[in-house]
Formats: structure tokens, sequence, C-alpha cells
């Protein structure tokens, strides 16, 4: 490792790893109760039993990496992700072709633009009551509030994309012969990404805070429940274990987004590899 | 007045008439140009030459379609233009290449949209970018590129679909002195190789003496045609030699008569 990058990674560590220690002695010092500040290593503890799989492992019930995803957390998680893929996929799928169409359109634009100023302002959550009558419990009403939530950043950010493309690409494509079909597949949405991407990285991270919420209040599965019914039963540590996966989902989410985002932007100016 | 130049005269390749266009702006209206009769022959080397606000690149806009004349006669290969197209193609100052295509995509954009077969497309693609020095940066995006790079995939871009007419809209405004003269050089071998019928917009005097069968300096608004002066000095040119340089005063002058009338209306415009 290079004498900069050795430097940079104690950098980094520095505040976290302090932070842990202060929590340890102050967990160790008996100045709060457990049950109000589990210490860090108590967390951790229950962290990889949350993790682990609850039964001994049997070549017989199936293959290895079965066994070793059958604990609770890989099922919390594998729930909660699904639940943002599907809500999201509906919310962006019905926000892209309305977005595409308002910006290219200014009729469109006039059509829908009212309803979704006085739409946009109410936050997802404000649907909670209406998602559970409309819905009644389980994924319906936790599919219809991440679509919701992913819907109109995803919106915005396609509209201001179509709308902010250059006229000289529009006339150039025309120019070599271009119909308006071509104009808006080869044209419009590519010179539009950038703002589109943007669009869906802002809506992932919208489906993820609706998710939680949605799981504290609909269903009894995910990641969101589990830190609710861990708190009903005062697994204070559960609870920190819990956001701490929370935590590293929205990470790895956002990692992946913008892995793909350098990828399909590589040819923009601003983004580099 | 009669402007037909060399070639023959009864077909032109762009031919305008009485061509008006005008603007409004803020309420106001601007006439950008008045009465423009120009012909320009199949396989001629145009330069439309004059100050800022001469309406040179109104004109070519109407001839590529982007903005119709108000009024007049205007037809490019003998039909009246009625929108853009490919037969005439565009070669804009900003290069206006399509960020998010490599080099060899831009130049293979024209030739997909008009269904051409992938061998084929190929085939003019690489004889394209071997041409214009471009081989080694085919799978390079615009951004990677220099100013001089990009104009040169631009121009390809334009010779791939194979339009009879060149339509340039101050295409080396933008470039270094060196970068430009390698440009109008390689221009210049190009257009009498492929026979293009070109209209070359810029504000260079040098420039369009240089480039030009005849040079059309433009009157400061409303933009008309001032004169045309035919260039017959035998290509490759040099801007060094006595013949050059009497041209290049004579238009010098021309040029400044409008430049002076562009900056009394500035002064003007400020005083108001």
């Amino acid at each position: 490792m290079a004498p900069g990058s050795a430097a940079r990674l104690f950098r980094s560590l520095v505040v976290p790893v302090t932070l842990l220690l202060a929590w340890e002695g102050i967990s160790r010092a008996g100045w709060v109760t457990p049950l109000i500040l589990p210490s860090p290593a108590a967390v951790a503890v229950r962290w990889v039993a949350y993790l682990s799989p609850l039964e001994p492992f049997d070549a017989a019930a199936g293959p290895w990496w079965r066994w070793a995803l059958s604990g609770e957390l890989p099922h919390d998680v594998f729930t909660s992700v699904m639940r943002i893929v599907v809500g999201f996929v509906i919310g962006a799928g019905l926000a892209l072709p309305l977005g595409l169409f308002m910006g290219a359109r200014p009729l469109v634009y006039e059509l829908f633009n009212p309803l979704l100023q006085v739409l946009r302002p109410i936050p997802p959550i404000a649907y909670i009551p209406l998602a559970i009558l409309w819905f009644g419990l389980g994924n319906p009403p936790a599919f219809f509030l991440i679509a919701l939530g992913a819907f109109f950043p995803v919106l915005m950010n396609t509209i201001a994309g179509v709308r902010a493309v250059d006229a000289i690409y529009l006339r150039a494509a025309r120019n070599l012969g271009a119909g308006e079909w071509t104009l808006f597949w080869r044209v419009m949405i590519p010179a539009a990404m950038p703002y589109i991407l943007t669009g869906i990285r802002v809506g992932i991270g919208v489906a993820f805070i609706v998710v939680i919420v949605a799981e504290m209040i609909a269903v009894n599965t995910g990641l969101g429940y589990r830190i609710l019914e861990a708190r009903e039963y005062f697994w204070s540590d559960k609870v920190i274990a819990g956001m701490f996966t929370i935590g590293l989902c929205g990470l790895a989410i956002d990692l992946g987004m913008s892995r793909l985002n350098g990828w399909l932007l590589r040819w923009h100016r601003g983004v580099e590899g | 007045m009669s402007a037909s130049g060399g070639g023959d005269a009864a077909s032109p390749a762009i031919r305008a008439r009485g061509v008006r266009k005008v603007f409004s702006a803020g309420g106001r209206e601007v006439v950008a140009l008045d009465g423009i009769d120009l012909d320009v022959a199949p396989g001629e080397f145009v330069c439309l030459l004059g100050p800022s606000g001469c309406g040179k690149s109104t004109l070519l806009n109407a001839i590529a379609g982007f903005s119709l004349p108000t009024s007049g006669e205007l037809t490019a290969l003998g039909r009246p233009v009625t929108g853009p197209g490919p037969e005439r193609a565009m070669v804009f100052q900003e290069y206006a290449l399509f960020p998010w295509m490599t080099v060899e995509r831009n130049v293979a954009f024209g030739l997909e949209i008009a269904g051409a077969a992938p061998a084929r497309r190929r085939e003019v693609v690489d004889a394209l970018l071997a041409k214009l020095g471009l081989t080694d940066f085919r799978d390079r995006y615009p951004k990677d590129l220099s100013g001089g790079m990009r104009q040169r995939v631009a121009i390809a871009r334009v010779l791939a679909i194979d339009s009879p007419m060149l339509l340039m809209d101050e295409p080396f405004g933008a470039l270094d002195a060196l970068t430009r003269r390698s440009l109008q050089d390689e221009l210049l071998r190009i257009w009498a190789e492929l026979k293009k019928t070109v209209v070359f917009v810029t504000h260079g005097i040098e420039e369009s003496i240089y480039l030009a069968d005849r040079v059309v300096v433009m009157t400061y608004r409303p933009g008309t045609v001032k004169r045309i002066v035919p260039v017959a000095l035998p290509r490759p040119r040099d801007p060094s030699s006595a013949e050059f340089n009497a041209l290049k005063r004579e238009v010098t002058a021309l040029v400044m008569e409008e430049q002076a009338r562009h900056q009394a209306d500035e002064a003007q415009a400020t005083a108001d």
C-alpha cells in the first residue's frame, strides 16, 4: 500500500474509531443502562447472531449457500430490497415516459404540470393513511408508497433533462435526416441521461427511506419491521444492529448506482474513467 | 443583379430571389435579410462574409431549412427549401457532435438513419476516418478530442451521408490559427476531390479569399448582398502574394464600411 493511501485510510478511520471507543468506554463505565445504549461489542454480537443461520447446517436440506443465507437478517434484507425494486420499477416506470413526454411536448407539460406541482410537495409518508385505506395491509400499500416516493424525483429530473437538451443536437440530427422517432430515442434520451440518472439516484434514495417507514406500518417482515419489533422487546442492541444493516444496504445501493452512473455517462464531461 | 458564377447557371445548386427574413424581438421587428439574390453553381465554393449582424448565418440557416425566409424564393437543388434535409449537410461552429457517441458512431449516424447496411456503413466510415486522420480516435468520445479533431469528426459526419452540398457556419472560428490553416487545406482537398457545393460563412477576410471561388460580401442590417468578389487566383493560394493582398485590401475596405455601420449602430444603442 502506498504511503499516501495508508495515510488516507488512517485519516478516514480516526473519527469512527474514536467514537466507537468512547461509546464502548461509556457503556463499560456503566454511565447509562444497556437498555438505552448497549455497548458496541453487544451490538456486534447481536448483529452476528442476526446474520447467522438459525438451524445447524444439514447437507440434505439444500446447498450450503442457501443455509448460509437462511438467517433472519439475509431474509429481511432480501424482503426490503425486493419491495424497493418492485415499488421503484412501478414509480420510475410511470415517471419516465410521462417525464419524457412532458419535457418534449409543451402541450403535455401544460396539461399535467399544475396537478403535479400540487401533488409534489406532499411527502409520501402523508399518503400512509390513504394507502392503508386503499390497499389494506401487506405489500400493496408498501409498493404504492415506494412507487410514489420514487415517482417525483424521476419525473422532475426527466422533464428538466429533456428541456435542457441543447437545440444544436436536435438541429444536427434533423440535418442528418433524423425523423421524430430517431430524434427522441437517439438524441433526446441520451442527451437527457445525466439528469435522468440523477433523478433515478434520488428516487432510489427516497424509495429506501419510504420502504423502512412502510415496513413499520403495513407489514411484519423486512428491516423496518425488524427494528420496530426489537424495540417492543427492548432489544436495543438489535435495534442498532438493524439500523447498521439499513445503513450498509443504503451504502451498497448508492455505490452500485454510482458505478452504473459512471459507466452510462462515460461520455460525459464531468465524469472521469 | 446577376449573381451567377462559374458552372451551369441554368440549374444552380442554390438559388435565392428576393429573400427576406424578419425576426420579431420584443415587439420590435428586425429585418435580418432583405432582397437577397444569389445563385450558387454546383461544385462552387462560396463564402458569405460580413460583420456580426449582417445576416450571413441567417442566410445559411435559411438554406439549411432551420429558419425559413419570411418572403422570397429559395430553392436548393431545384426544390424549394421547406425544412432541413440530408442533401444540405451542415457543419456547425460548435461542432454539434453527439457527446454520447464515439467518433465512429457519430460518423455512422447519418448512414444509420438512411438505413445503410452495416457492411456498407463500416466501409464508408472506415474510409472517412482514414481520410480525415481519425482512425486512431474512432473509439474516443468527443470530450476527449481537441477542437480541430472535433471539427474533423463533424466534417466526416456530413461527408458520410454524401450530401452534394456542405453548409458551413464559421466552422473553424474557434480554432487556433495553425489548426485552422491545416483544416482549410484539408477542406479544399476534400472539396476538389468530391466536387461538393460549399457555402461557407465566415468573418475572416483572409479565410474567405483563401478558400472561395466567390466571396459574397454582405451589408450590416438589413443583410443584403453588398458585392460579390470573384477570386480568380489559382489554388493553392499564397496569402503573402501581391494578388492575394490586392484582393484582401479590396474586400477589407468593403467589410470595414459595414463594420463601421455596425459600430455606429451599437454606439447608438448604448446611447439610447
